[in-house]
């Protein structure tokens, strides 16, 4: 192993890739990722021996052996609980948590909702590429019913997860979502993200090229992106198209979405505000899908409620109740 | 006033005694038997309990199945067993009569409450006739008092309503056993008072119910075939003592082996189970330790927060009975792959599946020990006693951290709610085995093995130029990388081998608990059955039996001089609480000739089933 003198401070995002050479699928969306978290790493000046990526299984779940980092590559959908015990014995690192749909939502998705709902302060990554690629192309639970995969060659009858809509109604205190092709944006939500105190959730749609490829094409396809996405910004308008001419507001009487010419009448983002969150996160066709930060309210993490102290004393814990003396010579029988 | 225990009657000797005090769930037994236990260590006397209660929080009153009851066996003699035989029962209603009375010996006591003899008590407990009416119950001493009116009277003072003051009966009951033996009341009576600081009139209530119970005895109330009895003090090593279950010997235990090894930090992280969430119960009080304690969301996710915990340099420990072990098996392959310290607490409980969760059993060797997909080697050891869990947890901290391995320590639902005696050790008499972190960069790999030991560097993430990254992938023997080389692969697994295999060297050898090293018969046991075992090769031996008894406490891997110490013996006998698993183990270890003696009642063996079976062998 080499010894690197370099100080974090001067750190480039390539000095967070590992020496190991990397084994995704050609013109899989995880190098876009990958690329993204060592520049928001850099960006961020992260110290990479207080930096832990924690893993289960997956595609996604090689990420922690690319970082040069502390990486710990577990079992199916445990990540969130490994990485919680690594929080609860050293509340100081920083730890991510690297996930997929299947792992994170299907095997795992009971320690998503927990680990969501107890707010540990964790970075978890969710790459959705609605598909499981490692096991070779079944479907998944984020995958739209009709899906054609080796496990349900009729189509899937099955209705899938919104994975934001999900983190949400387990109490995330930080939701956001981006694509893996949006680096800019990536990165801006990933610095989001790390900045949160508290279980930050970011879903990533990520393209497989093998099993899914252009699942998301209607989405993030170059001719229908300005009207298929809106980015929301905290306090600025939810605007959407080519040239902002389209607007998001509540339709009058209800509590739901309607598409609007821009106006003075359209919704102001608020991200502190949990029952909008989860309208943009269930933002289906014909309507934008919501990307950006829709959820951030932060409270304190979990570990930094957990109390423990040090220094108690071994004999009086033994002696803490009632005890008697047997003195040289005393006690009788034998 | 309290008045002095000593009875102004002639009082008869015994060297040991065995109490069983019974009734419904909501009768207080539990309670009754510890406070009994409680005064009767503080008399000096030796002793070992046995709670024994129903699944059911609340079963419907008065029926069979929410019978609860709490067995007490104490002496000046060695006591180390529960008892076989019941000298005295005290049954609160018809169901604890008919459920208890088949262990009460011929010519034994029964204490009745007559008034829980209705009709409508009767009938539930299965009674076509009332047993005190009839001779039935011929062959025992019948001691028949109106405990419920006897209660209602002492505490009719405190303005208690009806139902308050029935359930003040069980301290009247143990008021009159206190002084049957000669115990004092005031460390029950300090109890109370604690208890019930917030209510008073309670406290008082149930004080008053005490002292009449025990005035009963006293007094020339008392009839006539009531009799006062003497026993001794034990004969035990100078020191202060205290009782102790298995569960808090556990608990204090895994603490002392943090401090042992120097470890700042337990990450103890559980899912509640019976009989293993009273461990959680116990380590969630003692944050002043260290102790970080975590209900997590399942058992899975418990085994996970440990190891995780582990990774980061605390000390990982889980705990559960056999079906949450079952889901822990996965973070074990883990644990044993990427060569971490975890302690794994197994309170075995009788299966399969969720069989009887308040009932003991020591049927999850196999799982312990082969448990698990693929060659994945760990160390299992089992406490002897309640007293040897404190042991033992400090010993699985040592195992575990010396050589960077899971350890499962296996309880049972026995010793978990058992009591003894204890003598309290002092901070300073401990052991000490301080861990070392890596901290030095220079040839560092994380699989870099120690020569001695072959276990990997312990880093916590945090320390510079140490970043590493480890996972169940298997690993690149001379790396840490991750490697599919099919050479690699075979010498990895020799080395994780190797690795727990060498722990031989490192315990001690196994001696022979009583008798001789060789001999016509050897009696190997583990875990809780020590006593039973002891106590039967003792009486066997009196009636002079070549024999001997074994007692395994270290079982993956087995002491290094186990195989060649049953060689010497023509005959090996095998008592287990399982249909037959470390008989199996011996036998395809050693290629020995080993016999089963299987109990799976949830039960405890008794000293004759033991004995019967020996004298058996001897023809």
């Amino acid at each position: 192993m080499t010894v690197t003198t370099i100080t974090d401070a001067q750190l480039a995002p390539k000095d967070y890739a590992s020496d190991q050479e990397v084994r995704w699928c050609p013109g899989c969306g995880d190098y876009a990722i990958l690329k993204a978290v060592q520049k928001a790493c850099a960006e961020l000046g992260v110290r990479r021996e207080q930096t832990v990526f924690v893993s289960g299984i997956g595609c996604a779940a090689r990420f922690p052996y690319y970082m040069s980092t502390y990486g710990f590559h577990t079992v199916h959908g445990r990540a969130p609980a490994i990485a919680t015990g690594i929080k609860l014995a050293n509340p100081e690192l920083d730890v991510w948590v690297m996930t997929g749909d299947g792992d994170g939502l299907s095997i795992g998705g009971n320690h998503m909702l927990h680990v969501l709902r107890r707010n540990v302060n964790l970075n978890i990554i969710l790459f959705n590429n609605e598909i499981y690629g490692l096991t070779k192309g079944q479907y998944s639970p984020t995958s739209r019913r009709g899906t054609k995969s080796p496990s349900t060659p009729q189509g899937s009858i099955e209705y899938p997860v919104s994975a934001c809509a999900f983190a949400l109604g387990a109490g995330a205190r930080f939701v956001a979502r981006s694509i893996d092709t949006l680096q800019t944006h990536l990165i801006a939500t990933l610095k989001r993200a790390h900045a949160h105190a508290g279980a930050s959730f970011v879903e990533i749609l990520q393209n497989c090229v093998v099993f899914n490829d252009a699942v998301f094409e209607h989405i993030t396809g170059k001719e229908v992106a300005a009207d298929a996405q809106i980015q929301v910004e905290h306090g600025k308008p939810l605007l959407f198209g080519k040239n902002k001419e389209k607007a998001l507001r509540l339709k009058p009487g209800k509590l739901e979405l309607e598409v609007v010419p821009a106006g003075p009448d359209a919704l102001v983002h608020d991200e502190t505000n949990r029952p909008l969150a989860q309208l943009l996160a269930s933002l289906e066709p014909p309507f934008p899908a919501a990307m950006g930060v829709l959820y951030c309210n932060p409270a304190t993490p979990y570990e930094r409620e957990v109390v423990v102290e040090h220094g108690g004393s071994l004999d009086a814990l033994l002696n803490s109740e009632r005890t008697w003396e047997v003195g040289e010579g005393e006690g009788g029988g034998l | 006033m309290v008045t002095s225990a000593i009875s102004r009657r002639q009082r008869e000797t015994r060297d040991s005694v065995v109490i069983r005090f019974a009734g419904d769930s909501g009768d207080g037994m539990q309670v009754t038997g510890s406070q009994f236990t409680l005064e009767t260590a503080l008399a000096g006397s030796d002793f070992s309990t046995f709670p024994d209660f129903p699944a059911e929080i609340r079963a419907p009153t008065g029926t069979t199945f929410g019978v609860s009851a709490f067995q007490i066996h104490f002496g000046g003699t060695d006591v180390m067993t529960p008892g076989d035989a019941v000298d005295v029962l005290v049954a609160m209603n018809p169901a604890a009569l008919t459920v208890e009375l088949r262990d009460l010996r011929v010519g034994g006591t029964v204490i009745v409450d007559t008034a829980a003899f209705n009709e409508r008590n009767l009938s539930k407990a299965g009674y076509a006739r009332n047993p005190l009416d009839d001779d039935s119950l011929a062959k025992y001493q019948v001691l028949r008092f109106d405990i419920t009116k006897l209660t209602a009277d002492a505490v009719k003072p405190h303005g208690l309503t009806s139902r308050e003051a029935h359930l003040c009966r069980n301290m009247w009951a143990l008021g009159l056993l206190l002084w049957m033996y000669g115990r004092e009341r005031t460390a029950t009576i300090e109890w109370l008072n604690r208890k019930f600081a917030k209510k008073p009139t309670i406290a008082a209530a149930n004080v008053a119910a005490l002292n009449a119970g025990h005035a009963f005895g006293e007094t020339a109330e008392m009839p006539e075939h009531l009799v006062g009895y003497v026993v001794p003090k034990a004969a035990t090593q100078p020191g202060r003592y205290r009782t102790v279950s298995g569960t808090e010997g556990l608990a204090w235990g895994l603490v002392a082996g943090m401090r042992a090894a120097g470890i700042e930090k337990m990450v103890f992280a559980g899912y509640p189970i019976t009989p293993a969430s009273a461990i959680l119960h116990t380590l969630a009080n003692l944050r002043a330790y260290g102790v970080v304690t975590f209900q997590a969301e399942d058992e899975i996710a418990a085994s996970g927060a440990a190891l995780g915990a582990s990774y980061a340099g605390a000390l990982g420990v889980t705990s559960s009975s056999g079906p949450g072990i079952a889901l822990k098996t996965e973070m074990l392959g883990l644990a044993i792959a990427t060569e971490l310290p975890l302690i794994v607490i197994d309170s075995q409980r009788a299966g399969p599946s969720t069989g009887m969760p308040t009932k003991a059993e020591q049927s999850d060797l196999f799982q312990a020990v082969h448990g698990r997909n693929a060659d994945a080697p760990l160390a299992v050891i089992a406490p002897t006693s309640t007293a040897d869990c404190f042991d033992i947890a400090i010993e699985a901290v040592r195992l575990a951290t010396k050589y960077m391995t899971p350890v499962i320590v296996l309880s049972d639902g026995y010793l978990a709610h058992a009591a003894e005696p204890w003598r309290i050790p002092s901070e300073a008499e401990l052991p000490r085995f301080p861990v070392s972190y890596r901290t030095d960069p220079e040839g560092f790999h994380p699989f870099l093995r120690d020569a001695e030991t072959l276990a990997r560097p312990w880093v916590k993430p945090g320390t510079p130029q140490l970043e590493h990254r480890i996972g169940g992938l298997e690993k690149d023997y001379d790396t840490g990388h991750i490697s599919y080389d099919p050479d690699n692969h075979a010498r990895m697994t020799k080395a994780r081998a190797d690795k727990i295999a060498g722990i031989a060297r490192d315990i001690p050898l196994q001696d022979v608990a009583l008798g001789d090293d060789h001999g016509k018969l050897a009696v190997v046991g583990w875990g809780s059955t020590f006593g039973a075992i002891y106590q039967a090769v003792k009486i066997a031996r009196n009636e002079h039996r070549d024999v001997s008894h074994i007692h395994v406490r270290y079982l993956s891997p087995f002491p290094r001089n186990l195989g060649e110490l049953l060689k010497r013996f023509d005959r090996v006998l095998v008592p287990e609480m399982n249909n037959g698993q470390l008989v199996k183990l011996l036998r395809a270890e050693y290629l020995v000739p080993a016999e089963p003696l299987s109990k799976v009642t949830g039960k405890p063996f008794r000293v004759t089933e033991v004995v019967q079976e020996i004298r058996k062998v001897f023809g």
